[in-house]
């Protein structure tokens, strides 16, 4: 393994603003658009999803050895809907507000891109420390992620932030909408590449993406019969 | 009062636009709606996949956790079943309709991961609509899905040929267009009265 010579704390840190998850691999877009009509709803659901990726991370990277190649992305999906069902019982006893604004969404954990493409791209290829440090860097990316989404949206869309009232009497109630999500996402973005002096993304790479073989494979087999 | 099924139908296509209004499906919606083939090819997929999920997590839902009081199992057992049944729609298509297959056959491993999939299932649940009611809601999801990805494949072929500012170009822009089209949706919101 290339990286085992730098040191482990760059697990970490990588995934918070160099690799962020959501603004800069462009993955899991689905909860980053859905939630973040509140500031406290994207924090609760960028918790949500970083406890399940520190617990997937490190338990895929403890049992890479037993898995076998062929029946992996099953296995990786069983034990991520496992934590999932396990957050849902924990937020769904302590946190009832937040479980029900997340409704849906908390399910849908399970087929979040950002999971399953770090435990197929990391955590079944590094020791267990270093990919339980990977889930935690990536996963405080997301939330970082959400939490910007969230404030924009309700700040402007509700005229509040954290649920502390401005006292604006005409919020422009469309950033709260979904068209508002897609919109501010996009800013969001394009901001990100203006600070990062970077030519920004022309299409959704699969990097990550547990698919990514599968879609190369069909590509080319579809390539090769058109010629 | 229970929705009619046409209801359920529209409500489904037009105002809780899966894509539009649910962002469920946004990765496909995105990567796929470049060119109007393949928006169609996989509006089609994903239509199929869910129609034929729900058929097959309703009964098992209704006939099998519920009785023995495991609900809470259901993500887990959902996303079995429709990974296994992508695989297995996959195999059965190869076999016998290979026409159908060389159509639909290069999207289908990309549904398994899909949340629009999944997600119709729980909301399914959540709704507690009948077996009627729920393959009605998969097929309006789907189609809406279709309806959505068809339509951005021909915004999306005028934003490329744009010239948009550089820290703009690519996602951002479809993006934001994406929001423009995402508005003309809300024009159906609330249209059902569901």
């Amino acid at each position: 393994m290339s990286d085992e010579k730098k040191p482990v704390i760059t697990e970490f840190t990588k995934g918070l603003i160099k690799e962020n998850p959501t603004l800069v691999t462009l993955l899991g877009m689905c909860p980053t658009l859905a939630v973040t009509t509140q500031a406290s709803n994207g924090i609760g659901m960028g918790l949500a999803t970083t406890f399940v990726l520190i617990c997937t991370n490190t338990v895929i990277s403890a049992l890479k050895k037993v898995i076998p190649g062929a029946v992996r992305l099953p296995s990786f999906i069983v034990i991520i809907a496992s934590f999932v069902t396990f957050i849902e019982f924990i937020m769904k006893r302590s946190m009832p507000d937040l479980y029900d604004a997340l409704g849906l969404y908390l399910s849908l954990i399970t087929v979040n891109c950002i999971i399953l493409g770090r435990a197929e791209a990391f955590a079944s290829r590094n020791s267990v420390l270093r990919s339980a440090l990977d889930g935690a860097g990536n996963g405080l990316g997301f939330t970082l992620a959400l939490f910007i989404m969230g404030s924009i949206r309700e700040i402007f869309g509700a005229g509040s932030w954290m649920g502390i009232q401005f006292g604006i009497e005409t919020p422009v109630s469309i950033f709260i909408m979904p068209a508002g999500g897609f919109f501010v996402l996009g800013i969001v973005i394009a901001v990100v590449n203006k600070l990062a002096k970077k030519k920004p993304p022309k299409e959704l790479h699969c990097a990550g993406c547990p698919n990514e073989e599968l879609c190369e494979k069909y590509r080319c087999d579809k390539e090769a019969k058109a010629s | 009062m229970t929705p009619t099924l046409i209801v359920i139908l529209l409500n489904a296509i037009l105002c809780d636009n899966f894509v539009l209004s649910k962002f469920m499906g946004i990765c496909p919606f995105l990567g796929v709606s470049k060119k109007f083939d393949s928006a169609v090819g996989m509006g089609l997929a994903v239509t199929f996949v869910m129609v034929c999920a729900t058929a097959c997590t309703y009964p098992i839902y209704h006939g099998i956790l519920v009785p023995m009081e495991l609900t809470y199992m259901k993500t887990i057992a959902f996303i079995l079943i429709i990974a296994l049944f992508v695989q297995l729609i996959e195999m059965l298509l190869k076999k016998n309709i290979p026409s159908l297959y060389k159509a639909l056959g290069v999207y289908l491993p990309l549904i398994t991961t899909n949340c629009a999939v999944l997600g119709v299932t729980i909301l399914n649940v959540d709704n507690e609509y009948n077996f009627l009611q729920s393959i009605v809601n998969a097929l309006g999801g789907g189609l809406g899905f279709a309806l959505s990805l068809v339509i951005f494949s021909g915004v999306r072929s005028r934003v490329n040929s744009a010239d948009v500012p550089e820290m703009f170009k690519g996602i951002p822009a479809t993006l934001v267009a994406a929001s423009i089209v995402s508005v003309s949706f809300m024009g159906f919101s609330g249209m059902f009265g569901i």
